[in-house]
């Protein structure tokens, strides 16, 4: 075989020229990984203005907004469902894992591309085509689903439970299946690449822990969206062509008796927390990874302990798998299977710890430089102690009854899933812009960026924690006048002032990033000086990324601070080294 | 701490453009040496299998939560009723299993002798159709005897399980198309032989989940 060929095998496509084939349906896996960050962009500013409207309502449910007039229960619970969906989906899955990890991964391994680059177009034009068939749901009539983002049965199941609930909610579970076709194409391209395709020299024991965590993430997301796709089939079938798998007999439906019967709403809970838990997972997963690598080039330093690192993210994962119950502790389950659920979460403490402890060690004594990626990764491992500190207490089935449903789970799922990811992708972002798109951001704006964000987000869901344990219930549209409520309404007050400045303060972040996209300082090839490999090419990158050469890989990926090396770090692919003293 | 050993010097640059280039690659000698990107067809082969067990995992999950929900609906109340199974069924499956069998000559061919196997291509999809419209006809049969898919929990399943696993034939089929076509017409040998290896090995595996789907129906009854 020519070495044409040969080339042409592992890197199926030759420099596209045309606009359509360069930025539209690229194979290029750089072309893709930003796509899919751009995509998650619009959807975070989409989530984001549905969740200042529901805090709007909180505190001023009389207010007339404009376009909505006044908002109705249903219309809140509306909100809510989407809001949550479009978080958790189009955001935190999309843009650490399919944006970054699809971005930089390859290079990270010293590959020209991914496995499979067609599949990777694939993905994610499936992954866009799931986008708009959720916001669809807002056009139809009937409006979006009021379901919640866990679309529990018979709520869901039943297509005249309420307004949203007809052809909204099919909507959005048939968005739902589609984009768990699309992750799993992305996954099946993730693992196949990082186990086939790393450069010569680049053992496993080499990978950047953000290739770690791509991998581990890919992992879940294989075995969790099969469960869920198959979860969402039985809901249509239940709701379209009337089997019962979830609808129990008996039921009345808005005064009117319901035909199906004998079905399992708790069969719905099990599947879809099986899927839901190790979705948090993967939600996490790829931040702890651009924390651990930001970590350790902004302080100098190698990461402390990086195969306790790896094996603390395997059995995450693993773990991920097994404690999916303990969303369930209100459903009635045995209390045996609880105290099972309660026991394997707490279990989960553990390598969490171990990754807060060894975060902390890659700091300690080092010599830090407070970049923007640094502060937004310090402020990852905040949020991460801050929202885990709170899991142990749901973990008890006999806390959880009195916690589950206030306000209480709110400030913890946003500290520890929501907003310690987001803080991940701004790392990321802060970290990559300069690779991505040869320029570098604006410092000072980033700092601004950062402590605005920062103290907001601790301003919006610290007393949160408060409002729940005082007994503030969630996902209920109007509470103002109800009395023992009342001496809580100045702090949902100040939460939703918080909540107004702290996403005014993401406007700073959007300039800064189309503006230095066009006018930012020019970025060398290694701004950071860190050493992996995707800082060993120009930025951006050529288009098969190593210019026809293959990396060879002879160093692990976080030699900083080698005593006696010429400089205070070495890249993995150096053949470099040190004066014979060391 | 990492230490170094062997000694090189090291270029001098300026602060903050620490990028160098990666050293020339070594020849490729055709040969992969240890993990790395492969350039040789059995690289690519082996690739694409990977991939094709990464991809058949899902497939797996799904239907280990049909089973699941099966094995839970089963146990919940007592509107449970077993159906009779279509006789055609078993027709249905010995057609599969001889289609299996035509695949694999196929991919036999295609493998070590490098002949096209564009023949029995043809008769693994014949005979691939063949199956589908069985079940197509299992599932009139069943609709004659007035039971639909909303009749009966256990009937619930049966066009549940028969319906997912059709639709994945459905693409093993179009894959094997495919592969017939790429016997046809010029493609490098080497991706010919990808193409009909992965594709038969998916169809061995709709064969191994049609036995455990048959299995299910059959232990409910
Ligand atoms: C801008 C910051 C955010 C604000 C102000 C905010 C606000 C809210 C509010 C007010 C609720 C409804 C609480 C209730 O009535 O029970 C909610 C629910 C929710 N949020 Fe957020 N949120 C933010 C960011 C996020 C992010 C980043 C995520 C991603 C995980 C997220 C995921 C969810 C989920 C899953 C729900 C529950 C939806 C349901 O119960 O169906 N939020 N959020
Ligand atoms: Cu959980």
């Amino acid at each position: 075989m020519s070495e044409v060929h040969a080339e042409a095998a592992v890197h199926a496509h030759a420099a596209p020229t045309g606009f359509i084939r360069k930025y539209i349906f690229s194979l290029d896996h750089k072309v893709i990984g930003i796509q899919y960050y751009f995509l998650a962009l619009v959807a975070v500013f989409v989530g984001m203005f549905l969740s200042l409207l529901m805090r709007i309502h909180l505190v001023w449910p009389m207010a007339h907004l404009p376009l909505l007039g006044e908002i109705k229960p249903e219309t809140y619970l509306t909100l809510l469902t989407m809001h949550g969906t479009i978080m958790v989906f189009f955001v935190l899955t999309t843009a650490p894992q399919s944006g970054f990890g699809n971005y930089v991964l390859p290079i990270q391994i010293g590959a020209p591309d991914m496995a499979f680059p067609v599949l990777n177009m694939l993905s994610f034009w499936t992954t866009f085509l799931s986008f708009v068939i959720m916001l669809a749901a807002f056009f139809v009539e009937g409006g979006a689903p009021l379901h919640g983002w866990t679309g529990y049965a018979p709520l869901s199941a039943i297509p005249s439970a309420g307004p949203g609930q007809t052809l909204g909610a099919d909507l959005w579970i048939i968005s739902i299946a589609v984009f768990c076709a699309a992750s799993l194409m992305g996954a099946l391209n993730f693992i196949t690449t990082t186990l086939d395709l790393r450069a010569r020299g680049m053992s496993l024991m080499r990978l950047p822990l953000t290739c770690w965590s791509w991998f581990i993430t890919a992992i879940l997301g294989l075995l969790a969206f099969g469960v869920l796709a198959a979860a969402g089939i039985l809901l249509l079938l239940d709701r379209n062509v009337g089997t019962s798998f979830f609808v129990p007999g008996g039921l009345v439906m808005t005064g009117v008796p319901v035909k199906h019967q004998g079905g399992s709403p708790l069969l719905w809970q099990h599947l879809f927390w099986f899927f839901g838990h190790p979705e948090v997972y993967i939600a996490i997963l790829p931040g702890m990874g651009v924390a651990s690598q930001v970590l350790s080039t902004f302080s100098r330093k190698p990461i402390f302990g990086y195969r306790a690192m790896v094996y603390a993210m395997l059995s995450i994962g693993i773990l991920g798998f097994v404690v999916w119950g303990h969303h369930m502790f209100m459903s009635g389950m045995s209390p045996y299977s609880a105290f099972a659920f309660s026991v394997m979460t707490m279990a989960i403490g553990v390598p969490s710890a171990i990754k807060t402890f060894n975060w902390l060690g890659t700091i300690w004594r080092g010599r830090v430089r407070f970049y923007t990626p640094m502060l937004f990764a310090i402020g990852f491992v905040s949020l991460f102690v801050s929202g885990g500190l709170s899991g142990p207490f749901l973990a008890q089935p006999q806390l959880d009854i009195n916690l589950h449903d206030t306000y209480f789970v709110v400030a913890h799922f946003h500290l520890i899933m929501g907003v310690a990811a987001i803080f991940g992708i701004f790392a990321g972002t802060y970290y990559w812009f300069p690779k991505m798109f040869g320029r570098m951001m604006n410092e000072r704006l980033g700092q601004a960026h950062f402590w605005l964000t920062f103290i907001g987000t601790y301003a919006i869901f610290m007393p949160m924690h408060y409002l729940g344990i005082a007994g503030h219930p969630r996902r209920y549209s109007q509470l103002t006048e109800v009395k023992f409520l009342e001496p809580l309404m100045s702090l949902q007050e100040f939460i939703t002032i918080a909540a107004l400045i702290t996403i005014g303060a993401q406007i700073i972040f959007v300039i800064n990033l189309f503006w230095s996209m066009f006018k930012g300082a020019k970025a060398t090839a290694n701004p950071w000086e860190a050493t992996t490999l995707e800082w060993t090419v120009p930025s951006p990158p050529p288009h098969d990324n190593f210019g026809g050469r293959v990396p060879v890989v002879r160093h692990g990926p976080y030699e900083y601070a080698v005593p006696g090396a010429a400089r205070d770090y070495v890249m993995q692919n150096e053949e470099s080294t040190v004066p014979a003293h060391s | 701490m990492a230490t170094l050993t062997h000694p090189v010097t090291v270029e001098e640059r300026e602060p903050r453009t620490g990028g160098i280039m990666p050293p020339p690659a070594p020849p490729r000698d055709g040969k992969s040496e240890g993990p790395g990107p492969g350039f040789t067809p059995a690289d690519r082969l082996r690739r694409y299998r990977i991939g094709l067990a990464v991809g058949l995992t899902p497939v797996l999950m799904l239907f280990v939560s049909f089973t699941s929900a099966y094995i839970v609906r089963q146990g919940l109340g007592d509107d449970w009723s077993a159906i009779a199974l279509p006789p055609i069924l078993w027709m249905n499956t010995i057609i599969l299993l001889a289609s299996s069998v035509t695949a694999e000559k196929a991919r036999r061919m295609a493998g070590i002798a490098q002949e096209s196997g564009g023949l029995w291509l043809g008769i693994t999809l014949i005979l691939g159709l063949g199956f589908l419209a069985g079940q197509w006809i299992a599932w009139k049969q069943l609709a004659a005897q007035g039971i639909f898919i909303a009749s009966n929990p256990s009937s619930s399943f049966f066009y549940l399980l028969t319906g997912s696993h059709g639709a994945h034939l459905v693409g093993g089929v179009l894959a094997l198309g495919y592969a017939a076509l790429a016997t046809r017409f010029h493609r490098p040998p080497e991706t010919r032989r990808i193409v009909v290896d992965i594709a038969t090995w998916y169809w061995h595996f709709m064969d191994l989940l049609w036995l455990y789907i048959l299995g299910l129906v059959y232990l409910a009854q």
